[in-house]
Parts: C-alpha cells; structure tokens; sequence
C-alpha cells in the first residue's frame, strides 16, 4: 500500500541539482558548518527575495534568490536545490545578512500554542 | 551540472507557489517506523506533491557535526519527506515524515522545536518499533497523539490492546486512519488539533 518513493525534484538524473557530495557543499558555504550568527531560520522560516540576483553572484545565492520571488521555506529550498536544509541556512543567513531576502518568522514557539492558532489550523484542515 | 542553469533549481512550478500573503509557519510531524505510511499521509492532505530534503550523517552517528576533518567517516544521506497545506491567506502549514530512530531527528536542526505537536503512525504487525518513539516524544514534552494505519492484513487489535501494548497514557488520542486516504488522513490532524487545544484549555493532570 505504501506510496512508494516521492518524486525527487533535485533532477531526473545526473547533472541537475548540486552534486559532488561532502565537498561541494563545504565549498558552497567557504567551509561554514553553520550559521554565524544565531540568526532564527527555522526549516519552516518563510523566506522572500528583496530583488534580482546581481551579476557575479555566487549561483547558489543566485538560485535562491530566483525561487524565492514568492515566499518559500528554508526546507522548500532544501529540496529545489538538492542541497542539506543546514547547507541552505548558511546560504539564507549570507542573504539575510546583506539584505537580499526578507524573513518571516514562523509562530514563535511556545509551552503550548496559542487557541486561536489551533483554531484558524482546524479551519484551515476543515476546508481540505 | 550548472547550477545555476540547471532546472532542478529553478524553485516551484507557479501552482505550488505560497501567495505572497503568506505569514508564518506552524509544523507538525508526523513519526513512524520505514514503511508505515508516513509519506502516504503526508501526500495525502498535501497541496504539493511531497518534497525531499536530505542532510548528510556520519557514520560515527555525530549528527550535523563539521565536515572539517570528516575524511576519514563514512557519510550517509538521510531523506526526510514533507509536504504543505495552506490554511489560510497567511498561515501556512508544513508536515515532515519523519523516521522513527531518534538518532535521525537531530539531523533536522529544529525539527520538533516549535511544532505544534506530532502525530505517531503506527503499523500493529510491528508495533515494537514504536514503544522508543512514544517515549523519546514524551521525555521531550511533545503533545502526540496515536494513529493506527490500518493496512489491508493488519492484525484487528481492539484499541484498549495497543494502548496497554504501548504503555500509553490515558489522555493521548488514539484513532484509526487509511493514510492512502485525504479526509481520513485530515481527521488525524484534526485529532491532534483538538487534542493540542483540549491541553490549552483544560489544566494539566500531572499524575503521569
């Protein structure tokens, strides 16, 4: 009954996404293993470009900043670009940082979240 | 090859755009054992189809530690599947498909921190799996509630025999659910909802 696997949309083949494994990606990021600044991007962080990517942009950034014309999460971009969600919020925190891409936070998190915010997700799943 | 010409990168195809209204995100996750239906689920209610992302784990079973210096480990790539469902102009919802082993969630920094709550699938041909994923959520203090995938040659356990089986407390949902299925597998939501909203309103029974 299982579903099977879910297509993969980092490509339908070689050549399509970012490749090269451990090495690439440490390349992409100059050697960051993660942001550093406590900036807060959450997998579900909805990101959103504040432009067009300039010339003699680094692809990756580039890349992001073209998907992200509307809103789109740290986790959405994971997987467009085939790349580890960690790897894309060292990426996302470059862009934050020179004010390429606007964030929107998600709920904040709390002991127990808000009724109204249960409320309007019953809504929501209701109309499904 | 080219990234940046490559079509893999080129983002969503414009009917899986989220409209620009969109504010925030709230998650849930959904955990279960290899094969019990997660992603089935997940697809089921998402609007999108169900989207991968992976993240790289050491053998030495490390975590998302440095790359620096890993020549020597042997990597391995975890998949995690999620999908998405606007609940409304602005608030949208994200669900991940998450394996059982606890080893797999901290790969996914923040996975649990700030999610609503979590819906535990359950297969009864291998109830064992879940017996650690019922306790690694309750240490972590993540409201879960039970759902039992029923497959076509599932074993037929009256409720009560799966709580008892899982040692589960009193207050914990339990409901039956075909994740093939969209408003059965919307009704888990909905049951962890209601349940997320009971523990709101009521106060607490700190007896377990």
């Amino acid at each position: 009954m299982s579903g099977g696997d879910p297509p993969r949309y980092q490509g339908q083949g070689k050549g399509q996404g970012i490749e090269g494994g451990p090495e690439r990606l440490y390349v992409v990021t100059a050697g960051r293993d993660r942001a550093a600044e406590p900036v807060p991007l959450d997998l579900v962080t909805l990101i959103v470009s504040r432009g067009k990517p300039a010339r003699g942009m680094q692809p990756e950034h580039a890349a992001i900043l073209r998907m992200c014309t509307r809103p789109l999460s740290l986790v959405e971009i994971s997987a467009y670009t085939g790349l580890p969600a960690s790897t894309v919020s060292v990426l996302l925190t470059d862009l934050v940082d020179g004010g390429q891409v606007e964030t929107r936070a998600p709920v904040p998190a709390a002991e127990l979240p808000d009724p109204k915010l249960l409320e309007a997700v019953m809504d929501g799943l209701r109309k499904l | 090859m080219d990234f940046a010409n490559s079509e893999a990168a080129a983002g969503p195809q414009a009917g899986d755009a989220l409209p620009a209204s969109a504010r925030s995100a709230v998650k849930v996750v959904v955990v279960g054992g290899f094969g019990v239906g997660k992603t089935t689920l997940v697809g089921a209610v998402s609007e999108i189809r169900p989207l991968t992302t992976e993240e790289t784990m050491t053998q030495a079973g490390a975590g998302v530690d440095s790359l620096v210096g890993a020549e020597h480990k042997t990597e391995t790539t975890v998949a995690m599947d999620f999908g998405r469902i606007s609940i409304d102009e602005r608030l949208v919802l994200y669900l991940f498909g998450t394996p059982g082993q606890e080893r797999f969630w901290f790969l996914w920094k923040g996975l649990f921190e700030g999610a609503l709550g979590a819906v535990v699938l359950i297969d009864t041909r291998r109830l064992e799996i879940s017996f650690s994923v019922v306790n690694r959520l309750e240490e972590r203090g993540v409201p879960f509630v039970i759902a039992v995938n029923n497959f076509p040659d599932s074993p037929c356990h009256p409720m009560s025999d799966i709580r008892a089986a899982l040692d589960l407390p009193d207050h914990v949902p339990m409901v039956t659910c075909d994740a093939r299925d969209r408003s059965s597998s919307r009704d888990v939501l909905m049951a962890l909802m209601r349940y997320l909203h009971s523990l709101t309103t009521a106060p607490r029974s700190d007896s377990d």
